[in-house]
């Protein structure tokens, strides 16, 4: 439980952004302390009392250039540690050498100028849809022979450890924003627009979230939830989800064809 | 009639036929920018109070994990009544009331530059606050405050609740962009002789630059709700992304205009602020050109940030990186105000009345959502605080220490002047201490629950962690809050009638509406001073007061009429 620093440990953005977060407050506490104290002090002090003047002063150029320069110095300050730590936030690493071995085409992606990459091209990418009031995840690979029907898993996303997950966030009706405080920020689903992030688990175990944008009357009970398990698990949950998937599509195809001949021959014309 | 050829059009100083307005009908038909700047306060102050029960439900709903006295669909109607309440009605209309009484009496005219104008900007307000609030008998809006497209759009959002919202933002708007034309001819035509721009007050800088700033920014907005409206109703496809719409297009449109909004409701704050300080410090505002400057700066600045509120959505790194280091400049002139207000009561001798101690606890509460909005500033950051309750928190510190707290402080400073009649210092005392102690309460830990994890316009939450806890101080620190309200509340509901007498200029102030006598005559002032620095209230005490060493001088002095003088307290 993040007391004075967002949450942490799940990926390594997470903690990068935790990171850059503590130095920021380390020297807002600096200037919090400074500005609150001379408030405070100048209150005290100055009090009016019997004999007291006032001192008629207007300003003065020096001083008033000083803390200018130095409001403006600090703020050079974080922006210069801002940019130091922006690889390690937004540029994944490597899957790790314990993480799920990607083959074939499903595992390599193709960087664009929003979609960051690790150094070997390699990631596992799942598409995020978000959608009035749960959380769609589509995984890379068909499901059946002929290349359609990728697998996919609602609301619990299973994830494999030590491997570099990249996330493609999507929306198919309205604004929501895609949220596990341990495994890094906020991104949007936007309509129309995909939004990328990533992270990389190296403990087994779930991460809770829930969408953090508001859509509508169940926008808080629209739940997020990542389950990491050993590559060897996740490998196996996925080649059931795929079971599943090409099941219910076959059935689906029976009770198609039996809904075609009460129709009468003819009347479908794609089964 | 006023001539507009000279570039300060003369004040003509003789006494006008003063023919005192009669009976209640005559609130209908006024253009006399003082009562019009009385039927601002009185009607955004209702609005304030309804707005704060809706806060008080949200709190009492979240005084619980799981709890369910509100349904999610009344839950979303509060906070976007509530968020549309107190930015739309409350403290930008506000700011205007106080703007309409007191620019006139403060650069010494003796009216808006066009008061039947002045009188539509008000009935416009009220007109959009009742179309707005009628929609609580049908389908109040549930869109939040924000009303992000596409769930502002016919197909998510099919109440009229949604419709009165547009309509509420045209209304007001308009009301406010009128106001602010009058405000801007008013200030740049209408000042004493002498008030130079190096001798404006403080108060009437921000309100000027709280002008310009409207009338930028809300025809954004007035574009954006239209495109809306047309989507809504008319087939239009602005924001709808399934034929060829943008939904981001909705929030560059609203934060464009929202970011400047904040300016808009807190620049008049500081400005209250700025005049306050000195004379309850004794002081001269230390660097006038500094914050006069300031103000214009962060004006500028804050039309290069509105993607801040967007670090969240797809959009190139380049922008993310120059809006980071736009939002990071617009400290340093926020930074050098606050600076400067500490050096103004520095080696001063600061009397606790009670509209410094409002002041006072607006910095104290300023610094702190200042520093927390450079957490914000910085987007990767950003990106686990955003749409939490740290920024909750962070928006409270700003709005309600930066326009709230000071808007007390001028209702404190103020009362007197439009009045006649003083407030109890010992309430006020009574009402500043409970409001910021529960503010406090209230809003600091809700940086925590964000940081732990805890969205933010979610109706419920469950029972993990210290969840619980937390949110049971901040819904006890509303009600403290609360309290201190109603005691204002209270005070002037009694001091309006019994308070003591205040005469014209009860706290030795420095600007010319201390000059005239309170409540100010339908004409303001039958004779203008002439004005020789930023205080001329002071010099005038010092005039008075050589005068009145050498008896003999000057009988029938021009510029300081016999018992414009007398000072009260
Ligand atoms: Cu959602
Ligand atoms: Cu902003």
């Amino acid at each position: 439980m993040a007391f004075f620093t967002p949450q942490s440990g799940g990926s390594p953005n997470a903690d990068e952004i935790a990171s850059l977060y503590r130095i920021i407050l380390y020297i807002a506490l600096v200037i919090f302390v400074l500005v609150e104290g001379a408030l405070g002090y100048a209150l005290w002090k100055f009090r009016a009392r019997k004999g007291a003047v006032a001192a008629q002063i207007r300003g003065n150029t020096r001083l008033e250039v000083g803390w200018t320069v130095a409001a403006a110095v600090i703020l050079v300050v974080l922006a210069v540690i801002t940019f130091a730590k922006l690889s390690a936030i937004q540029d994944p690493s490597n899957s790790g050498p314990n993480g799920q071995h990607l083959v074939g085409s499903d595992g390599v992606l193709y960087a664009s100028a929003e979609r960051k990459l690790p150094p070997n091209g390699k990631a596992l990418n799942i598409t995020v849809v978000g959608r009035q009031y749960l959380w769609q995840y589509v995984y890379p690979g068909a499901a059946e022979a002929d290349g359609l029907g990728a697998p996919y898993a609602y609301e619990q996303m299973v994830v494999p450890t030590e491997t570099t997950v990249s996330l493609d966030i999507v929306s198919s009706d309205v604004v929501h924003s895609w949220w596990i405080p341990e495994l890094g920020g906020k991104f949007q689903a936007v309509p129309g627009y995909h939004n990328y992030t990533w992270f990389k688990i190296s403990k087994p175990g779930v991460y809770r979230g829930q969408c953090a944008n508001l859509c509508g009357r169940g926008h808080a009970r629209m739940i997020a939830d990542v389950k990491a398990v050993p590559p060897a698990q996740f490998e196996a949950w996925l080649a059931y989800q795929k079971v599943l998937i090409a099941e219910a599509n076959a059935q689906a195809k029976i009770a198609r064809a039996k809904l075609g001949k009460q129709i009468g021959a003819g009347q479908v014309e794609n089964p | 009639m006023a001539t507009y050829a000279p570039p300060i059009p003369q004040i003509v100083t003789h006494r006008a036929e003063s023919s005192k307005p009669q009976g209640w009908t005559s609130w209908f038909t006024t253009t006399d920018h003082k009562r019009i700047g009385i039927l601002y306060m009185v009607t955004t102050f209702v609005f304030f109070l309804l707005g704060g029960v809706e806060a008080l439900m949200m709190r009492l709903q979240l005084g619980a994990p799981n709890n369910t006295l509100v349904t999610p669909q009344v839950y979303n109607q509060l906070f976007t009544m509530h968020g549309t309440t107190m930015v739309f009605l409350f403290v930008v209309p506000m700011m205007a009331g106080l703007a309409n009484y007191f620019v006139p009496l403060m650069i010494g005219a003796r009216d808006m530059a066009f008061p039947r104008l002045n009188a539509m900007s008000y009935w416009l307000l009220l007109a959009g606050g009742l179309v707005f609030y009628a929609s609580v008998f049908w389908n109040p809006p549930e869109a939040g405050w924000t009303s992000y497209a596409p769930l502002s759009n016919s197909y998510f959002s099919p109440g009229g609740g949604q419709d009165a919202w547009i309509y509420l933002v045209h209304l007001t708007g308009l009301s406010s962009i009128l106001g602010a034309i009058n405000l801007y001819a008013t200030i740049a035509n209408m000042r004493a002789p002498g008030m130079s721009w190096g001798r404006l007050p403080l108060f009437v800088w921000a309100i000027l630059t709280y002008s310009v700033l409207i009338i930028f920014a809300m025809p954004v907005i007035a574009g954006a709700v239209t495109m809306l409206l047309t989507d809504r109703h008319f087939g239009t496809h602005f924001f709808d992304p399934a034929n060829g719409g943008s939904a981001l297009l909705w929030q560059h449109l609203f934060w464009f205009f929202g970011h400047p909004e904040v300016y808009i409701m807190v620049l008049p704050g500081f400005g209250v602020v700025s005049e306050i300080l000195p004379v309850f410090a004794r002081k001269p505002i230390f660097g006038y050109k500094a914050i006069a400057a300031s103000t214009v700066a962060i004006a500028f600045l804050g039309f290069l940030t509105w993607a801040h509120h967007m670090f969240a959505t797809p959009i190139p790194e380049a922008i993310l990186v120059f809006v980071m280091l736009s939002s990071f400049l617009i400290a340093v002139p926020t930074g050098v105000k606050i600076f400067n207000w500490i050096a103004t009561l520095w080696r001063g001798t600061v009397e606790f009345k009670t509209p410094l101690l409002f002041c006072a606890g607006f910095i104290s509460l300023f610094i702190i959502g200042g520093i927390s909005g450079v957490f914000l500033a910085v987007f990767p950051v950003d990106w686990q605080l955003n749409e939490t309750y740290f920024v909750v928190a962070h928006i409270h510190f700003v709005l309600m220490g930066g326009a709230v707290f000071t808007i007390f402080a001028a209702i404190y400073y103020w009362f007197p002047k439009i009045t006649g009649r003083m407030l109890s210092e010992g309430m006020g005392k009574v009402s500043f201490w409970l409001m910021y102690w529960g503010f406090l309460i209230t809003f600091l830990i809700q940086h925590v629950i964000g940081l732990d994890g805890m969205p933010r316009r979610v109706y419920e939450y469950d029972n993990v962690g210290h969840l619980a806890l937390y949110n049971q101080i901040s819904t006890v620190g509303s009600f403290i809050l609360a309290l201190g309200v109603l005691v204002t509340v209270f005070n002037v509901a009694r001091s309006v009638k019994s308070g003591v007498i205040a005469g014209p200029d009860p706290w030795k102030a420095n600007t010319l509406e201390w000059f005239t006598s309170s409540p100010p005559p339908p004409n303001n002032f039958d004779v203008v001073p002439r004005v020789r620095s930023v205080e001329p209230m002071k010099d005038i005490r010092r005039e008075v007061e050589r005068r009145s060493a050498a008896p003999a001088a000057d009988p029938g002095g021009a510029t300081v009429p016999a018992g414009a003088m007398q000072v009260g307290v």
